[in-house]
């Protein structure tokens, strides 16, 4: 019996050990690419600790001294913050009405749900004819542009999380103040929003996290600096004369940190949103 | 009556409106746009536009590098979505049991999946390298593999090594949903099954598997259905090579449109394949109803 | 109705950026790639050179990979005021883009006096069915390096003339065992795998159309590929070169992994670079091989040129800009990572300093320099060849019946 638990300790860790070095080992591999020289990559047999730790690619990355790198690389960051930050706001704001008349008002299900079906189709059912109609406005290559396609992908996903939570919002303090004579807006704003305020900054944060990984649509929608985002330069850098690892991985890491940042900080908020906004009907 | 029910009916539509506009004004019509230009010889420049009815339709059915990226696509998604399943439950359970760091190895598995997906796939194809990667050199030194070798180069394992970089980003999502539905299921029902003298795989079949198993299908639907819109990923690690071998549905689609400047065909290739994510979805909601029925 | 509506936001558009431009510099937008030739810096340093010389006109460079180069081309074709002023194109394309109207005819900004003192191959860039659509800018093609130190070592006296010398040489070195894999060429599944497959085709005396048919399944065209394929399985060639783009090449040459490659003229001067590469004061070149009895040597037209685009809103300035881009006094002075167009630069010192080598493999190979198919329909036809001659490379089929799927399935494109 003891031999027998202390054999499901030692494999417990040993599974545990498993995981986390499976989950580190890459990661720690792309930092130890940014920090390597480029010789140091190329050795044979490799190195698995570098030598020196060069940040030399971070500094290039984001200091005026980069020149056309840096100006790629922080246009790019801004151009992502900006997309990312402005399509979150919008999809919020027209998410809380929205889902608070799903949750409240009994009936159109089918709107909803249609809704979540048009988040789901592949972006390239819509991407023909929005870029006919962006280039016809000569609004390709515009960083609003992307905000407006984002929040068709942020939209729906942002309203089926927040139904599904505002449904968990007890109704009978609601019911109070509509006999004190508030109106709906006054409600959702003064009783549902501040009872919802967790899973609301955890739908803000899936949705900021949902933009800031989106490629297909940047792609094909911008064409330099003025609108390009973090994912289409990156894919830039990697590809072409792309001999430097160390700076593609550099990249890569930086546009790594905010999300990862993120995640981390609201580990927990993230794992009842997703259970009970994801996968809850 | 009929009056304050027709207040609350405008009342509800107005709530919904912001949205609505937004959604039909974004997506209703550049689908229905999609639907008709993929009736039509719609090019970039060149001739102008001729009705062709389902001419498009019928090329892209009969065309083998449609056909055969369908095949990827759906080989992708199968082996994909199948081993985040595995291991997002097995780390699940792993995650769920008590030991010292818990916490920590918790907090790691998010890491992962909010690393971007571009960033990832750069990653991986780096380490994939075949002269100077990573992958190589650890096997080398571990004398699991006798010499360097080609990964993303080789047509009969470069889908594989994409699968590999998608399900090591994509199968903490799987994970996170497990332990959290491992954590709603109540603990006196295990109390129960114990003493009704249910053994440890008793208790995880008839305990542990009902309680998990409606969250879990949806995020495997939801898995589903991403996976097979698959781009990113393939665009930055093999670009479809070698040989054809990783290319996806989506990216037959992008080079149909904008390398060779058919609009037309692209839109019909983007229908049908709309239309087969549209068969996913319609599992996925159906799963929605079924589970909202009986909650 | 619905263009009535676009006229009009076209014309508002269009007045408002008139009326702003009459108070502002003109700015103008330019698309370059960020692979071979002329890097990003001598790229930027042309370019401020010239905003130097006129005040009035700033110009915006974006760079992307050559991949993404002619998808960014057409993309951009719609995007009206966010669209490119000056573009640079590969030797491909202009059969499509002008066909489809994406440049501007440019005939008539040539001076005719300059025709002759450009390379006839650079003018084959730029032109389709008698009309210029760009001015070349980049005068490249395929040569074959090799690592003189290891040449030595094996006891060879001279670099191969032909592709049979250097497959025995190539043997040589490899049973000497001075390096594993002798040659190492860019054949990933994409563009640069067909440059050096069009080298071998017309070296073996091969035609891509034969009575206006595709035929990549007969003749030399055929035998290039069985050259390719056994030239991996003798191990000759690096198997990774599968997998490899010109910037691999550079790389696994630079690191002294390979006695021969197959690259363009770029990688000349940067295996010289001691920050880049670890085979300096070994850099041989010379053009690439010919057949016995067939060629004496050969060489593909990489060659690109700078077009302005159909709707640029400024084509007088977009000119300029080329014209100081492709002047020889531009050229001579960035002469180190791509040769000039212009036939007098080449004995030119300044030219040729350091470089004598690079600068006479050229003036060889620009004699034999062949074209790639030409055709408006070049991107599919190029990843139908593509396919089938990677999955003969791979071993998944055997080159007579790739090749002929090949020239089936092009026969096909309309």
């Amino acid at each position: 019996m003891k031999y027998q638990r202390l054999g499901a300790r030692v494999a417990l860790y040993a599974a545990v050990a498993l995981f986390v070095v499976v989950t580190l080992a890459p990661l720690y591999w792309l930092l130890v690419m940014s920090v390597s020289t480029p010789v140091a990559l190329t050795r044979i047999p490799l190195q698995w600790w570098p030598d020196s730790w060069d940040f030399s690619r971070y500094t290039k990355l984001i200091s005026d001294a980069g020149g056309p790198v840096a100006e790629r690389f922080l246009a790019a960051l801004r151009n992502s913050l900006v997309v990312s930050v402005a399509s979150t706001v919008i999809a919020m704001v027209a998410a809380i009405p929205a889902a608070y008349s799903f949750s409240r008002y009994p009936g159109r299900q089918g709107v909803l749900y249609g809704a979540v079906a048009v988040y789901m189709l592949p972006s390239v059912a819509f991407v023909l004819p929005l870029y006919l109609i962006l280039s016809g406005l000569g609004m390709l290559n515009n960083v609003l542009s992307l905000v407006l396609v984002y929040c068709t992908i942020l939209l729906p996903f942002t309203t089926w999380m927040l139904k599904n939570n505002f449904d968990q919002v007890p109704h009978d303090i609601e019911q109070a103040a509509h006999i004190d004579g508030a109106g709906v807006l006054g409600v959702i704003w003064r009783i549902t929003l501040p009872l919802a305020l967790p899973a609301l900054g955890a739908t803000a944060l899936f949705a900021f996290l949902l933009a800031w990984d989106e490629f297909f649509y940047a792609l094909i929608y911008t064409n330099d600096i003025r609108a390009k985002t973090l994912p289409v330069t990156i894919a830039d850098f990697a590809a072409g004369r792309a001999t430097d690892y160390g700076l593609i991985s550099a990249v890569g890491v930086l546009a790594a940190l905010p999300p990862m940042l993120i995640g981390l900080l609201l580990q927990r908020t993230l794992v009842s949103g997703l259970t009970a906004g994801g996968t809850k009907g | 009556m009929g009056s304050a029910a027709t207040a609350r009916r405008m009342q509800a539509w107005g709530l919904l409106t912001p949205m609505l506009v937004i959604m039909v004004g974004i997506t209703a019509w550049p689908l229905m746009r999609t639907i008709w230009l993929s009736f039509t010889s719609t090019s970039i420049g060149g001739e102008p536009a001729q009705w062709v009815g389902l001419e498009n339709y019928w090329q892209a059915l009969s065309n083998t590098a449609f056909q055969e990226s369908l095949g990827h696509t759906l080989y992708f998604t199968f082996v994909s979505v199948s081993l985040e399943l595995v291991l997002g439950v097995a780390v699940g359970l792993l995650l769920n049991q008590p030991f010292k760091g818990q916490a920590f190895a918790r907090a790691l598995l998010v890491l992962p999946w909010a690393l971007p997906t571009i960033v990832n796939a750069m990653m991986w194809r780096l380490i994939d390298g075949p002269e100077y990667g990573a992958l190589n050199a650890l096997l080398v030194q571990t004398g699991l593999l006798e010499d360097y070798r080609s990964w993303l180069g080789d047509p009969d394992i470069a889908m594989e090594m994409v699968i590999v970089a998608d399900v090591w980003k994509n199968y903490p999502f799987v994970a996170l949903i497990m332990l959290a539905s491992l954590q709603s299921v109540p603990a006196d029902l295990y109390e129960a099954a114990r003493l009704d003298g249910a053994g440890t795989l008793a208790r995880f079949w008839y305990v542990t598997v009902p309680g998990v198993m409606a969250p879990l299908s949806v995020a495997i639907v939801l898995r589903t259905i991403d996976a097979f819109k698959v781009f990113d990923v393939i665009y930055v690690m093999t670009k479809g090579g070698p040989a054809d071998s990783t290319k996806a549905l989506s990216f037959v689609v992008y080079q149909e449109a904008f390398s060779y400047l058919r609009i037309g065909s692209g839109a019909a290739y983007a229908i049908l394949m709309a239309g087969i994510s549209a068969l996913l979805i319609a599992l996925y909601v159906a799963m929605l109803r079924k589970q909202e029925g009986s909650t | 109705m619905q263009q009535r509506r676009a006229i009009l936001v076209a014309a508002l558009v269009a007045g408002s950026l008139l009326s702003a431009a009459a108070h502002a510099e003109k700015t103008l937008s330019a698309l370059f790639m960020a692979q071979a030739a002329y890097s990003e810096d001598d790229v930027r340093a042309m370019t401020s050179d010239f905003e130097k010389a006129n005040p009035g006109v700033k110009v915006k460079l974006e760079f992307v990979p050559y991949d993404a180069l002619h998808d960014k081309i057409v993309a951009a074709h719609g995007a009206g005021s966010g669209g490119y002023d000056v573009v640079l194109f590969d030797v491909v394309w202009p059969a499509e883009f002008a066909s489809k109207g994406f440049l501007q005819d440019v005939t008539k900004r040539i001076a005719v006096g300059d025709i002759p003192k450009v390379f006839p191959g650079a003018w084959t860039t730029v032109s389709y069915k008698d009309k210029f659509y760009g001015m070349p800018w980049i005068l490249d093609t395929k040569f074959l390096f090799y690592n003189t130190e290891m040449l030595k070592k094996a006891g060879i006296s001279a670099p191969p003339k032909t592709w049979g010398e250097l497959e025995k040489q190539a043997k040589i070195i490899k049973d000497k065992g001075i390096v594993k894999y002798p040659v190492v060429w860019s054949w990933a599944q994409k563009e640069a795998m067909i440059c050096d497959y069009t080298t071998l085709s017309v070296s073996y005396g091969g035609k891509f159309f034969t009575d206006g048919k595709p035929s990549f399944h007969l003749g030399g065209s055929l035998e290039a590929v069985q050259y390719m394929k056994a030239s991996i399985d003798a191990g000759l060639s690096n198997p990774n070169s599968r997998e490899y783009e010109e910037e691999d090449v550079r790389k696994v040459f630079s690191n002294g992994d390979a006695a021969f490659a197959l690259n363009w003229g770029y990688m000349y001067n940067m295996a010289k670079d001691p920050k880049e590469s670890k085979v300096v004061g070994k850099v041989g070149i010379v053009s690439a091989p010919g057949v016995d009895g067939k060629t004496v040597a050969s060489a593909v037209n990489g060659s690109m040129g700078l077009g302005i685009t159909a709707k640029s809103a400024n084509p007088e300035e977009a000119w300029k800009f080329i014209a100081h881009m492709s002047a020889p006094a531009t050229q001579e002075k960035y002469a180190k990572l791509s040769l000039p167009i212009w036939k007098a630069s080449f004995s030119k010192p300044a030219v040729k300093q350091g470089q004598e080598d690079y600068v006479n493999a050229a003036a060889k190979s620009l004699e034999v320099m062949a074209a790639r198919p030409e055709t408006p329909v070049y991107q599919e036809l190029s990843s139908i060849l593509q396919k089938n001659l990677h999955s003969v490379l791979l071993g998944k089929a055997k080159p007579d019946a790739a090749m002929k799927l090949a020239s089936d399935a092009a026969a096909k494109l309309k």
